[in-house]
């Protein structure tokens, strides 16, 4: 345990060290979030409530999009280009022969990047966006803890499906596609781009189901206070279901990848 | 586990073998898709594969057999050569070692240990360094992977210190701990792997390549630190190489491996001997003349003022030198190491031949 700790301390660091990128992703992220407030604003004008969510209810959702795009890796940019790029060269050899486990290995890692990221590339947006517009923030910290919890939760879903794209690239030798097919994925059924109650009919009720709505549309709606007593509780059931299933699904697909699996390169 | 007799016989087994390699095979499938009936023409390593044509697709599934039946043994505290050409199967064979990739046939153990069943705790016991890959933590300062490290292998804390303080001082590492990885220089980031597996006290270091493309100064002091390490602490030492010239300083005995098989296993003058390896000296002279001609050399080639002549490896450069400074205006001279391609393309031409 003390060893995965020291590796998630590693994770964080290592993110710390590159602040010129971390001063790009906080810019990146305040544009992004005046554009789609704008956006969200002539959209919430023309249908009020759409959703459900009132318009300050709206810009926070957008705001909290940007505040947790690189915490959840919603478009990818985690552990797994690297991971994808040691199993390509061969390199995951020296990962291979070392007495610790793969999966909690970069479980570690993801989640100290994760915590790097909701700290330095979270905050500042979020902050900057609530000085122009009125956003509905809680009051009460004890929500701001549960939503603490269902991101943390979120990060662990968001690792699970990663991982399984990442070990794609022992059978497919190239994680390419496989990534940029995730992102896609992710990008859409996160609630990225709107909110997912938004999305009319079967397929915003199939969007509902898929685990990529752990990664924004639960933490938010958390926030947002929407799921409280036992809804909170069926929604971290939701998450952690959906992260144990995953995790699972990655540690057998590890063990075939290890045990049948050529390691590249000599 | 099914090592019979291997865990009765712990400490008789550290005897006579402390690596243990017998009739090791490793086959790979190989699919490629089919060229029109050139099923011959798959390339020198593919032999004896099955082919399978499934439908429209046609692929063709290869075997390849990288390691094809290799035996050997070594001692505890010996340090030996694994030498061959690109491709032979000695990368192959450190990772059947070290428990990553599990052998299609044969048995293989490591201090008693069978690699692939109990990966992890072998782990504990040996050091691998990979020449072309590195363990560090590429964006961190050093010291933070030998404190992951420490972690990792839950060496003891006042051992992780004696050791790690060892390390820094053969390998000159005191002014390196602070860099992040990525800005050391490949012979400084091969010196801060080395210690990276040795922290933890293994009794067996595996090499792969460790001075590949490393300088002249930066090679001598790796090898410095293996002879060392292995005269000091009793480390068994497996070193696969490209440079004849590591085998020569460290090794007493080398094994050579080409298509899978062992072809060699004895000492380096024993191999020179039976490939009739050649030095080469280069010779500067103050002027063009006419090839030098020598007993026991024999001229190469020549370009203006400089004359290389070869001699057999197994004799001693000094009597040639000698004779070539009495006999010629002679500026500048330097020997050249047979390298392992030519050696053993030279065995494969005697053994057509016999």
């Amino acid at each position: 345990m003390r060893l995965y700790i020291a590796v998630a301390a590693g994770g964080f660091r290592r993110y710390a060290t590159y602040r010129v990128a971390t001063f790009a992703g906080v810019f990146t992220n305040t544009v992004f979030g005046y554009i789609m407030a704008y956006t969200y604003m002539a959209l919430w004008d023309q249908r009020p409530r759409l959703g459900g969510y009132d318009l300050p209810e709206a810009l926070t959702y957008v705001w909290l999009g940007q505040a947790l795009l690189a915490t959840c890796a919603m478009m990818g940019g985690g552990f797994e280009s690297e991971l994808i790029e040691r199993i390509r060269t061969g390199d995951v050899a020296v990962d291979l022969y070392r007495p610790a486990d793969l999966q909690l290995w970069w479980l570690a890692v993801d989640l100290g990047r994760a915590a790097f990221h909701l700290l330095g590339r979270g905050i500042v947006p979020m902050v900057l966006g609530s000085f122009v517009f009125e956003l509905a923030l809680p009051a009460d910290p004890l929500t701001w803890l549960a939503f603490l919890v269902a991101v943390t939760l979120g990060v662990v879903v968001s690792f699970a499906i990663r991982f399984l794209v990442a070990l794609s690239a022992f059978w497919l030798m190239d994680g390419a596609g496989a990534a940029q097919m995730a992102l896609l994925a992710g990008l859409f059924f996160s609630g990225m781009l709107l909110p997912l109650p938004v999305f009319p009919g079967a397929l915003g009720e199939v969007a509902a189901v898929l685990p990529w709505s752990s990664l924004l549309q639960i933490p938010a709606d958390v926030l947002l206070g929407k799921h409280t007593g036992w809804d909170l509780a069926a929604a971290y059931a939701f998450q952690a279901g959906w992260a144990v299933a995953l995790l699972a699904a990655g540690r057998v697909l590890q063990s075939v990848a290890t045990r049948r699996v050529v390691v590249q390169g000599g | 586990m099914s090592t019979e007799g291997a865990d009765a016989g712990d400490a008789g087994d550290a005897e006579d073998g402390f690596i243990e390699l017998d009739g090791v095979e490793k086959v790979f499938d190989v699919r490629r898709r089919a060229r029109g009936g050139a099923g011959a023409g798959a390339g020198g390593e593919a032999r004896g594969g099955a082919r399978r044509g499934i439908g429209r697709l046609r692929r063709e599934k290869h075997q390849v057999r990288a390691v094809d039946g290799i035996s050997f043994r070594v001692p505890r505290g010996e340090m030996v050569g694994y030498i061959g050409p690109n491709g032979a199967g000695k990368s192959t064979t450190i990772k059947m070692l070290t428990g990553i990739l599990t052998p299609s046939g044969g048995r293989l153990s490591v201090a008693g240990i069978d690699p692939s069943r109990e990966r992890t705790r072998l782990a504990r016991h040996i050091g691998v360094v990979f020449g072309q890959r590195t363990t560090l933590w590429w964006d961190l300062p050093l010291i933070d992977s030998y404190r992951l490290m420490h972690r990792m292998y839950r060496i003891p804390d006042a051992r992780f210190r004696a050791n790690l303080e060892r390390c820094v001082e053969l390998l000159d590492l005191a002014e390196l701990l602070d860099v992040p990885v990525r800005q050391l220089s490949l012979g400084q980031r091969m010196r801060g792997d080395i210690a990276a597996a040795l922290l933890h006290d293994p009794a067996i270091l595996y090499l792969d390549e460790p001075t590949i493309g490393l300088d002249v100064i930066s090679k001598a002091k790796v090898r410095d630190f293996l002879r060392n390490l292995n005269a000091e602490r009793g480390t068994t030492v497996l070193l696969t190489t490209h440079d004849l010239t590591d085998i020569e300083q460290l090794c007493k005995r080398v094994m050579v491996i080409d298509h899978g098989r062992l072809l060699y296993d004895g000492g380096l003058a024993g191999l020179h001997e039976i490939g009739r390896s050649e030095r080469t000296l280069v010779v500067d002279l103050e002027q063009e003349l006419p090839p030098i001609e020598l007993p026991g050399a024999r001229p190469v080639r020549t370009e203006g003022p400089r004359q290389w002549l070869a001699f057999p490896a197994t004799e001693s450069a000094a009597p040639l030198v000698a004779r070539i400074a009495a006999d010629y205006p002679l500026v500048d001279l330097s020997v050249r190491e047979p390298d392992i391609e030519t050696v053993i393309a030279k065995m494969y031409v005697d053994r057509s031949a016999v």
